[in-house]
């Protein structure tokens, strides 16, 4: 495979956690989700009551990839921020570093202009993550030693066992 | 792009159902999801028209157990097959980890499968895949069709690098699950050996 497999760390998990922990308060949000373009969840931060985070991370990064491919059309290197108003509740979306999906999900107990304010200061944190964690993961794909993969020493029976 | 979560102690795949409009992808998942039980799988998502044709993709999450203390989770998304949805496939594309191409064994359909098979091509190239290298499935699907051309014809102008090769009747569930399991075993397989 030509990209390098995504690894999330506890470590980094956590640094996550706290970072999308501190924005939901700061902008009175709801929930915030952290996701990758590729539609996996690397953290979440608030009541997910009601809400399917599976469904969500992927119709969100389907979202972006399509509004990717708008922004091509057009000519801009890409559509960073969207914004959905509902009745209800509206959701703000973000792309951190080319990498990874800020998702808020806000409520009339907050406000588009303060979830901006305060996504502004999270994306620049999140970013450094996101580029350790990618610069972690070539690292370790170029010098192929002490693979994080688990399935190192996976037997056949191990896989067959999957569908027993 | 597999990924590996150590903080959920989870690793998730992607597989995408490629193949031209109307072939069966669709038909695929939408089976699997009706054979699953509720604590192995998500919701159902399709992005379809009016007329039930997709229009973005499909997608369905589902967990196959634990492996090394893991839990391995497969998010399996279709592609719209008709010609001109193009832009969305080569989105869909982005980060598979395994492909099953399903070909439609009607005898009408079999320029179709072959341009797909092209499309399919060019777009992995143009995300850095080589499809030679990504695990891969062929279904041959509709098998039940009075059309459907004979299996060694179908495997000599569609099969390319010895692929696993299942026959199915999607529509009635034939051969889904086992090329589910086909592609699902390649792409574990991939991932030990890196």
């Amino acid at each position: 495979m030509a990209v390098s497999d995504l690894v999330l760390l506890e470590a980094d998990h956590t640094r996550f956690a706290s970072i999308l922990d501190r924005l939901r308060h700061d902008s009175n949000a709801k929930v915030v989700f952290l996701i990758d373009k590729n539609g996996q969840q690397l953290a979440t931060a608030g009541d997910l009551t009601g809400l399917d985070p599976t469904s969500l991370a992927s119709l969100t990064a389907g979202n972006v990839a399509a509004t990717d491919g708008l922004a091509k059309l057009l000519g801009e290197r890409e559509f960073s921020i969207l914004f959905h108003e509902g009745e209800h509740d509206n959701l703000h979306i973000n792309v951190v570093s080319g990498k990874a999906i800020l998702v808020v999900i806000f409520d009339e107990r907050s406000s588009l202009g303060l979830v901006r304010l305060r996504v502004k200061k999270s994306t620049t944190e999140l970013g450094t993550i996101l580029d350790d964690i990618v610069a972690r993961s070539q690292s370790q794909r170029a010098s192929a030693v002490g693979s994080f993969a688990p399935f190192a020493e996976i037997t056949d029976d191990d896989i067959d066992a999957l569908f027993s | 792009m597999t990924f590996i979560n150590y903080a959920a102690r989870e690793i998730n795949c992607k597989i995408v159902y490629y193949g031209p409009g109307l072939c069966g992808k669709t038909t695929n998942i939408q089976f699997i999801f009706d054979k699953t039980g509720a604590g192995a799988k998500g919701k159902l998502i399709s992005l379809a028209t009016e007329s039930e044709r997709t229009l973005f993709f499909d997608f369905l999450p589902i967990e196959l157990g634990t492996i090394r203390g893991f839990r391995t989770r497969f998010h399996l998304y279709t592609v719209p097959g008709q010609v001109f949805y193009d832009a969305s496939r080569k989105l869909i594309l982005k980060g598979v980890d395994g492909i099953v191409f399903v070909a439609d064994s009607q005898e009408a359909r079999m320029d179709a499968n072959v341009e797909s098979i092209r499309n399919l091509k060019e777009n992995l190239a143009e995300h850095g895949y080589s499809i030679d290298k990504v695990p891969y499935v062929l279904q041959l699907n509709k098998r039940d069709l009075p059309t459907a051309v004979a299996v060694p014809e179908l495997v000599r102008a569609l099969r390319f690098r010895n692929e696993p090769v299942f026959e199915a009747v999607a529509s009635k569930g034939s051969g889904v699950f086992e090329t589910l399991k086909a592609v699902v075993k390649g792409v574990l397989v991939d991932l030990k050996s890196r």
